[in-house]
């Protein structure tokens, strides 16, 4: 007790010098967070936008369909299913669709699409599809039409309560045919969807392609996104070797190769800030040795151990990094949540640009603890680190040197 | 068993492979329990190179010491520093104590090391006080006391582990006259009620008169030990 007592004591005798120590620590932890807890909420928000396109986080097919997205692939919908979907506890919602292919005509044009049916309002619940209605009106559940994105209904030359024929193949190998009235048209950030898809009610699709109470998918709306692996194997577990469960990082790879390659830069950036705290601490230490040189070597002559001489420089160190630490994680607090709340917003060109895409343009931080956890641990393990020095310096301590003059 | 410190043939060299220099050379030394000696010479002579020797904070290249009969040139770094802290007290010439610690703390530190008890400790440290004159000044910092106060403070230091004697470097060399004679006195007074031991390295005259016994070291050799018999009859006398 004694020895920390001293070791504290130790630490003042420099006050200036502790202070810029602990500051530098400080600043550090909380720019390392606030990078972290924007790089974390830049991602988040980006997987956000991009899976509440279409995707959602967690889908459901039967085994195959992924790699073959065909009616074939598809299967009867049972309430029993979606229980054992909705058992585990992070599922709010489940929601059907049909998805296919289909020729949509108007009068003299012709062009593929993707048909989807959908759920109206589940699947409003989850991609919030009805605020992407930027003319006419959304789906119900027995409406006998269509949404049409903004970009297929400009190639067709087709506009809400007009009327679009579609032709195609049914469930096992039926012919599908259906003239349907627009109810709307909208629009999608993503070009790929915005210029090839078409949506009606569920039980409409069924009739089209004439597969009664058949789906080819289970869009699942999650609680917590965070452990999507874990909800992942469980549902496997639950559904059994029928289904393939699939997270949004398997159905669109890129978006997660994106954000893989872009975590590497922002390493890069935090590699640096690590560096500067490193430089902070050793020049501490380093001149705390050149200091206490003598006075080290006369505790070392008068009888105390070099063991017990570490310990107490390494319980000096570890205040400092520690309190610096503390401080810089309370301070970055009330920042990340500050920054949560009013997101950075970008303008000019660059926001329109994250628009036209449907991206949000903001950049808001996140409020993971282990955030705050994370980085914390790494600026303590780095002075624990850097406090080998003055471990090596007492090791290879001469008394009668060092109280050289 | 009145032999404390046996030198026996020690000698010193730095330089080896070059031009060798001979800081201690061939030193035969024999300190018996009691004595208040002075090691005297002009700077490079060898004084403090034969203090660090004999208190194990260096090992000679040749012969051995002996601390009560034990060849302390055997022990290993660690043993060395577990020997000193309880056998030998140490005064240096210059910044003995941890300025982070109260004067009391300071004295209190060796026996903290040596995991003494704190009855035991809070006795001794009063008593240790009381005998260098400085009961009123315990809870100073070192910056807070003059430089005599500060090297009476080390001296009680020294002292607090009960060591078998005091080697003290230079121990009036920072100090003013009447300092000088502070410590001295007070050293003078803890040799002959309590017989510690003490040996000094020194070239102020002002300690050289108050030695009872004087030994010269010119270029790392014992050149006199002007009161060797001297010594032998006062002890006599105690």
């Amino acid at each position: 007790m004694w020895l920390i007592k001293m070791a504290w004591k130790n630490m003042w005798r420099n006050r200036s010098r502790t202070t810029i120590t602990m500051a530098a620590i400080f600043f550090a932890v909380i720019l390392s967070v606030i990078a972290s807890s924007l790089k974390e909420g830049i991602f988040g928000n980006l997987v956000k936008n991009v899976v509440s396109f279409y995707t959602g986080y967690i889908q459901v097919h039967k085994k195959g369909f992924w790699d073959e997205q065909t009616l074939d692939n598809s299967f009867k919908s049972s309430p029993e299913t979606e229980q054992l979907i909705l058992d585990n506890k992070n599922v709010v919602m489940v929601a059907s669709r049909l998805e296919s292919f289909a020729l949509a005509s108007s009068v003299n044009i012709t062009k593929g699409c993707l048909v989807a049916g959908i759920d109206p309002r589940k699947e409003n619940m989850i991609t919030s599809l009805e605020k992407k209605v930027i003319r006419g009106s959304y789906l119900k559940d027995t409406d006998y039409a269509v949404l049409l994105s903004q970009g297929l209904a400009e190639r067709l030359k087709l506009t809400a309560n007009d009327t679009v024929i579609l032709i195609g193949q049914g469930y096992r190998g039926a012919t599908a045919a259906g003239k349907y009235l627009v109810k709307g048209i909208v629009k999608f950030g993503s070009p790929d969807l915005n210029n090839r898809t078409l949506f009606m009610p569920l039980a409409t699709a069924q009739n089209f392609y004439s597969a009664d109470g058949m789906i080819t998918s289970y869009v699942l709306s999650l609680n917590k996104t965070s452990h999507l692996q874990d909800i992942r194997s469980l549902l496997d577990g639950a559904l059994g070797q029928a289904f393939e469960v699939m997270t949004w990082e398997e159905m669109i790879p890129e978006v997660k190769q994106h954000i893989q390659t872009d975590s590497s830069n922002m390493k890069y950036v935090q590699g640096i800030l690590y560096l500067l705290i490193c430089f902070g601490i050793f020049g501490t230490l380093l001149m705390m040795m050149v200091e206490r040189r003598f006075e080290m070597g006369m505790l070392v002559s008068i009888g105390m151990k070099k063991s017990m001489l570490i310990v107490l420089l390494l319980y000096e160190s570890v205040f400092t990094v520690f309190v610096g630490c503390l401080l810089g994680i309370i301070a970055s607090i009330p920042l990340v949540y500050y920054l949560n709340r009013h997101p950075i917003r970008i303008g000019g060109e660059t926001a329109k640009a994250y628009e036209r895409f449907g991206f949000e343009a903001i950049f808001p931080a996140s409020t993971e603890v282990w955030i705050f956890a994370y980085q914390g641990m790494v600026v303590l393990v780095i002075g624990l680190l850097l406090s080998l020095y003055p471990v090596y310096k007492v090791i290879r301590l001469d008394p009668v040197t060092a109280m050289k003059r | 068993m009145n032999t404390v410190i046996d030198a026996h043939n020690v000698s010193k060299v730095y330089n080896k492979e070059t031009i060798p220099v001979y800081a201690v050379n061939n030193v035969h030394l024999h300190i018996e329990r009691g004595e208040f000696t002075a090691l005297v010479g002009p700077s490079g002579s060898g004084k403090t190179t034969l203090l660090n020797l004999i208190g194990g904070l260096d090992k000679p290249d040749n012969g051995s010491v002996f601390i009560n009969e034990l060849d302390i040139t055997k022990l290993s770094t660690n043993e060395l520093i577990d020997f000193r802290l309880k056998n030998i007290g140490f005064v240096f010439q210059s910044f003995n104590l941890i300025p982070v610690l109260t004067a009391k703390e300071n004295v209190e530190f060796i026996m903290l090391l040596q995991h003494i008890k704190k009855s035991v400790r809070d006795a001794r440290v009063q008593q240790l006080f009381r005998q260098i004159e400085m009961s009123d000044k315990m809870d100073a910092r070192p910056a807070q006391l003059s430089g005599g106060q500060q090297q009476r403070v080390a001296v009680a230091r020294a002292l607090a582990s009960r060591p078998k004697f005091v080697l003290a470097d230079e121990p009036t060399a920072n100090l003013d006259s009447k300092s000088a004679f502070n410590l001295l006195d007070i050293m003078a007074k803890l040799n002959k009620e309590e017989h510690i031991t003490f040996l000094f390295s020194t070239h102020d005259q002002r300690v050289i008169e108050r030695a009872r016994r004087v030994i010269t070291l010119v270029d790392g050799r014992i050149v006199s030990d002007t009161a060797a018999v001297s010594t032998r009859h006062e002890k006599a006398d105690v």
